[in-house]
Order: structure tokens, then C-alpha cells, then sequence
């Protein structure tokens, strides 16, 4: 197939960490590549699951002790933790109340504009069964679950970046 | 019809996520003006407007900051 000159230029993500300060790093990079008329793909894997889990909180979910304590240290949204200076919890909301303050985008209006700007958000099969995650416990704006071939085509001419 | 925007308290990426969100929302003839602080937003926002298809029509400077006229 002739590949068009007009496509867009296209950039991925692999979300990988759970980190408050990553998830900010790629959140930026991707809505600010999607707001200059990038394509962008998010590809969420292991601890960047905890990005995007419905439940923003901690629970005990799993059908083994191992995965159910795993799922309940990680937590969702709301548990993601800074990857230095954590302080048990404190520094992520203390973050987000300067940020505020200095008019610079949050992780949660990041997220909202990504949603926004149409980013294709993708999961990972294999992570998410070893941390019996399933699709219903996502937002529901994770268009699908994917395995490496899947990734590869959306990283296939595009810019990669693992985060 | 004609839209106003100011993202001069904004920064990076929201200044060009609320342009673009917008710019989105125009239809074939509408003008966006955005008023931009100087430096990267006022270089930037008019290459990518124009990279997706849209007409800039005038940068007006008003003092330190810019207005951009931006035709769908």
C-alpha cells in the first residue's frame, strides 16, 4: 500500500510507570503532541495501569492472596505516588495544589484533555492478566486490549517513547 | 462567526490544548482570536494552526502580547 505523504505524524507512549511525576511527564508530552496535530497512542502497561483503573482507590481485587495484596498496595488514581519525595501520599496532592496555583495543568485536566483530543488509549493484555485486571475495571475510554503485534503496527513509523 | 480565546495565563501544554480544542470547534468560515503571550506560543500556535488546514489571516501586537486572527 502507497503510504500517503499527508498522514499525520504520529507519536506513542508506552505508560509504563505508576510514578504521579511520569504520568504527568507523559500525559504533557502526549496532549501537547495532540494538540499540535499529532496522532498519539498511549500503550498503558504494568504500573501505568493504575492510571487508568475506574476505581481511583485501593482494593482488595484478585482471585489469588499474592495479586490481591499486589492490587491493593498499587491502588488506582488516587494512590499514585511521586517517584522521590513521596512522603506516604503527601507530595502528589501538594504538587497538584502549586500547579494549581501557578495556572499549570494538572494530571487530572491532562487526562481530561487527552480524552479530549481524541488520544486512542490501549492496554496491555499480559499485565493486565497478571494483575487480574480486566476491561470493565478501566475507563471506559480504553478503546481496546492489546498484545505486542497490536503495538508494534500503532509504533510502526511513529515516534516511541517509554515512560 | 467570530470566537475570542485568551491563553495568556495559560502554559505549556494547555496553551495549545485550548487552542486546538477551539480551533475544533469551528466551522468552515469561523475566525478564532487568540490572544498569546510572546515566545513559543506565538510561533507555534500559528505553524500548527496552519499545518491542520487553517488560514492565518493577521498577528496583531498589543503591547507584550499577540492576537491571532485564525479563518477556518
Amino acid at each position: 500500500m502507497e503510504k500517503s505523504t499527508k498522514k499525520k505524524d504520529k507519536l506513542c507512549i508506552i505508560c509504563f510507570s505508576g510514578d504521579f511525576d511520569k504520568a504527568l511527564a507523559a500525559f504533557t508530552i502526549a496532549t501537547g503532541a495532540a494538540a499540535s496535530n499529532k496522532e498519539v497512542v498511549l500503550f498503558f502497561t504494568f504500573w501505568g495501569l493504575n492510571i487508568i483503573r475506574k476505581n481511583p482507590n485501593r482494593s482488595f481485587k484478585g482471585t489469588d492472596l499474592p495479586t490481591r495484596v499486589f492490587n491493593f498496595l498499587m491502588g488506582g488514581f488516587n494512590c499514585l505516588p511521586l517517584s522521590r519525595f513521596n512522603f506516604c501520599g503527601a507530595s502528589p496532592k501538594l504538587m497538584t495544589g502549586i500547579m494549581r496555583k501557578k495556572h499549570i495543568a494538572t494530571l487530572t485536566e491532562l487526562i481530561e484533555s487527552a480524552k479530549l483530543l481524541k488520544i486512542k488509549f490501549i492496554a496491555c493484555e499480559m499485565a493486565m492478566n497478571v494483575l487480574d485486571i480486566k476491561k470493565e475495571d478501566l475507563i471506559d475510554e480504553v478503546e481496546a486490549i492489546v498484545g505486542i503485534p497490536t503495538f508494534l503496527e500503532h509504533a510502526k513509523d511513529s515516534i516511541t517513547l517509554f515512560i | 462567526m467570530k470566537y475570542e480565546l485568551d491563553v495568556t495565563a495559560e502554559s505549556c501544554p494547555m496553551t495549545y490544548i485550548k487552542t486546538r480544542l477551539q480551533l475544533d470547534k469551528l466551522k468552515s468560515g469561523d475566525i478564532l482570536e487568540v490572544l498569546v503571550n510572546p515566545g513559543e506560543p506565538l510561533k507555534s500556535i500559528p505553524d500548527s494552526a496552519q499545518e491542520a488546514g487553517y488560514k492565518i489571516l493577521e498577528i496583531i501586537p498589543k503591547g507584550e502580547k499577540h492576537l491571532i486572527i485564525i479563518q477556518k
